[in-house]
């Protein structure tokens, strides 16, 4: 009887993924899926249609857009937007800039990254969002490896590690306070290399930058990125064309290239299994500026 | 490949982080980023080799003061089992955190410093871990390098161990020497010493048998929230849908099948199951999903249930196959852990949370608090303090349909919120 009812790693992470996303409708009243238009917000997408269907998502998705988006991740979200007949809500972070007179940080590190966090916070107060579901992962970096699943935000859209709720079971304590939120967690408990494994077996459509292809690229001591009208160059930068692929897709001033011959989903997979570089440390120079710099982003409202 | 969750107890002077970090260092869990940033952080606290317990303190103050202050997660896989680790803290005033990870844990390890043998903390982990829901125990002997790998420290320590844990609800407990430090029988078995006939503890973790921590017998399964899909998807099913209603939820124990009588609770209605389903969306490349209807549903698996009577369900509500097990009741004996520093009294009143079920509750009695050292009942108090255990009887709003702990542990667990701060203040078994 045993062997009989026995669940395989991704059918025990997706079911409890499903589980949290049933928690999240069914506890909140006006809940937003956050939607990067990387893989990781994808399988929530995906997980979502199996927590959902045949009713429609209890959710609108909601990408907060840096507006130094790669083209490619752009037209992908609008497609699946179409195919998926959900409510897409979109703003935009160069929107923030001139309403609120924000100051970019222009030069060699330009990135509105930081700056997403106040037109998160903006859109979250726009439509009175009580939660606010992500796609981040505890393997992904030491701070999100001790945030709870049901996560709670004060107004202000701050997390506060040292006064945490305990979470028991599969219990999750989603009660609030008028103008607080919580920021929701399904897939938790995946790793880089779950969700790799998941999209295969799913057989869930990715956009193409996922997979190696020829790009011109600003090649840099600390990695590569896309060469974009919006990254800032000078005179010490080589320029050339390389064969990369990206290994999270964020924005273009921030996430950096992987040099890379995988062109397929088990190559992918072949070679996250041989890299001995973790995802974000390959990949996001926001972390790199200091040993806490995203449990400080987070502190103050950061996804 | 299937899935252990496991959490290790103990104080940082016992080693703990140092054996997590060496697990994930010797299977080659750790990328070379991370090394590095590492060797950096150990040089900077000038130790001469890698500082593994630096593996896992996230957060900043816990680097600064050198202790763990919070549950962090940590995964590592190998080719037979993805492992989830609950890096718990050991301090006393930490208990909650101990609770919190042991209740999401199927195995524990606990461990002990070969050259103290058992202490407080060691019962108080252990009657913890067994308390809420820990069904394996691993206890390390650690340090054993420290005592000249002696055979008899090893032996002592594990009968009086023995004699200890006769208390304990728990059936599977290994004993391991061990030297998290320098990685004797932690990844790879040791040669030092060749009197201990069992396994090396990833070895042990990558086999021990997880089958029989599910209860198949006893039926239970909280809706969720119920799918009515009014509003038309673009699918071209929508007519189909037109009375569509399906109670979503995840099955907590035991195995329902297409046909079988079932009982809602706390109605106490009957009626039977016409289709178990889970939405199979493996073509999302056109997004095309469909219903795929499944013969059976067992734990832990997320479906949809649709019932042949048209019932009144909402969430919270538990649908179950009748057996004698299931307590439908307002009044519930349980064993809580105190999570709050406003102490719990006899009288206060607050939200008991169970599943998708919260009700109004009041604490009518406190009949004893446990001493978690030794298990003795302390009877007479009037109040139960921060991170201590006591035994309470409960008075609900409205029934709740629930287990004893001894028979379904799975549905057996509730957790207790303050109104008024909205805080998880309590975890209770029955």
């Amino acid at each position: 009887m045993s062997a009989k009812y026995q669940l395989d790693y991704l059918d025990q992470l997706e079911s409890e993924s499903i589980h949290i996303l049933r928690e999240v409708a069914g506890q909140f009243e006006r809940p937003a899926l956050l939607f990067s238009g990387g893989k990781d917000s994808i399988t929530l997408v995906h997980l979502a249609l199996k927590a959902f269907r045949p009713g429609k998502f209890p959710f609108p998705l909601v990408h907060i857009d840096t507006e130094h988006n790669f083209p490619e991740a752009i037209e992908f979200r609008d497609n699946l937007v179409k195919k998926i007949g959900e409510k897409l809500i979109v703003r935009s972070v160069g929107e923030t800039i001139k309403e609120k007179a924000l100051v970019e940080n222009r030069g060699r590190f330009y990135s509105r990254n930081a700056l997403q966090t106040y037109t998160l916070l903006d859109t979250i107060e726009e439509f009175r969002f009580d939660a606010c579901i992500g796609g981040a992962r505890r393997d992904e970096e030491k701070a999100r490896a001790k945030e709870r699943v049901f996560s709670v935000r004060d107004e202000f859209g701050q997390w506060d590690p040292k006064k945490q709720r305990p979470e028991l079971w599969s219990i999750y304590n989603g009660r609030i306070r008028q103008g607080e939120n919580v920021r929701c967690f399904p897939i938790s408990n995946w790793t880089e290399l779950d969700i790799w494994n998941y999209i295969r077996r799913e057989n869930i459509d990715l956009p193409s930058i996922y997979f190696s292809h020829t790009r011109k690229c600003i090649i840099r001591p600390g990695g590569i990125l896309a060469y974009s009208d919006f990254i800032f160059t000078d005179k010490d930068d080589i320029i050339e064309d390389r064969k990369v692929r990206f290994r999270t897709v964020g924005d273009m001033t921030c996430t950096a290239a992987v040099e890379s011959e995988a062109n397929s989903l088990d190559d992918i997979i072949h070679e996250i299994e041989e890299t001995k570089i973790s995802e974000r440390g390959a990949t996001r120079l926001d972390d790199q500026t200091s040993d806490a710099a995203m449990e400080d982003r987070k502190k103050s409202g950061y996804f | 490949m299937d899935l252990l969750r496991f959490l290790t107890a103990g104080s940082v002077d016992d080693g703990k982080s140092t054996l997590i970090g060496r697990l994930l260092f010797d299977s080659e869990s750790v990328s070379t980023d991370i090394l590095q940033a590492i060797e950096k952080a150990s040089k900077g606290k000038n130790h001469t080799e890698i500082d593994l317990s630096l593996l896992t303190d996230g957060l900043r103050a816990e680097r600064e003061q050198g202790i763990t202050i919070d549950v962090a997660y940590k995964y590592f896989t190998t080719e037979k089992r993805k492992f989830i680790i609950a890096d718990t803290p050991g301090h006393v005033q930490y208990t909650r955190n101990m609770v919190t990870g042991a209740s999401n844990s199927n195995l524990a390890i606990i461990l002990i410093d070969a050259r103290n043998g058992i202490t407080e903390q060691t019962r108080r982990h252990s009657i913890i871990a067994s308390l809420f829901g820990i069904q394996h125990l691993v206890v390390c002997i650690n340090k054993i390098d420290l005592m000249n790998y002696s055979e008899k420290v090893f032996n002592d320590i594990v009968t009086s161990y023995k004699d200890f844990s006769k208390t304990l609800f728990v059936n599977d407990i290994t004993f391991i020497p061990i030297s998290a430090k320098l990685g004797d029988n932690v990844v790879t078995k040791s040669v030092k010493m060749p009197w201990y006939k069992g396994k090396a503890l990833l070895d042990h973790l990558e086999t021990v048998e997880l089958a029989s921590d599910y209860n198949f017998s006893l039926a239970r399964f909280p809706v969720q929230y119920v799918i009515r899909p009014r509003v038309s998807v673009p699918s071209g099913q929508q007519d189909k849908l037109h009375d569509y209603r399906g109670y979503a939820g995840k099955v907590v124990s035991g195995v329902f099948k297409k046909g079988d009588e079932v009982e809602i609770y706390p109605a106490g209605l009957s009626s039977r199951i016409k289709e178990i389903e889970i939405a199979d969306v493996r073509e999302t490349r056109h997004c095309a999903w469909r219903q795929k209807h499944i013969p059976e549903a067992f734990a832990p698996q997320s479906v949809v249930i649709h019932l042949e009577d048209d019932i009144d369900i909402s969430r919270g509500d538990m649908i179950a196959k009748k057996d004698d097990s299931l307590l439908v009741t307002q009044d519930v004996e349980a064993t809580v852990c105190w999570m709050s520093e406003r102490p719990l009294n006899a009288g206060t009143k607050l939200l008991a949370r169970h599943h998708g079920k919260s009700v109004k509750a009041s604490v009518r009695e406190i009949l004893y608090k446990l001493d978690v050292s030794t298990f003795d009942k302390i009877e007479g108090e009037k109040s139960i303090k921060l991170n201590e255990i006591a035994r309470i009887q409960l008075r609900t709003a409205s029934p709740i349909a629930i287990d004893k702990f001894i028979s379904n542990r799975a549905n057996a667990c509730f957790v207790l919120v303050d109104e008024n701060t909205n805080e998880t203040v309590g975890g209770c078994v029955v």
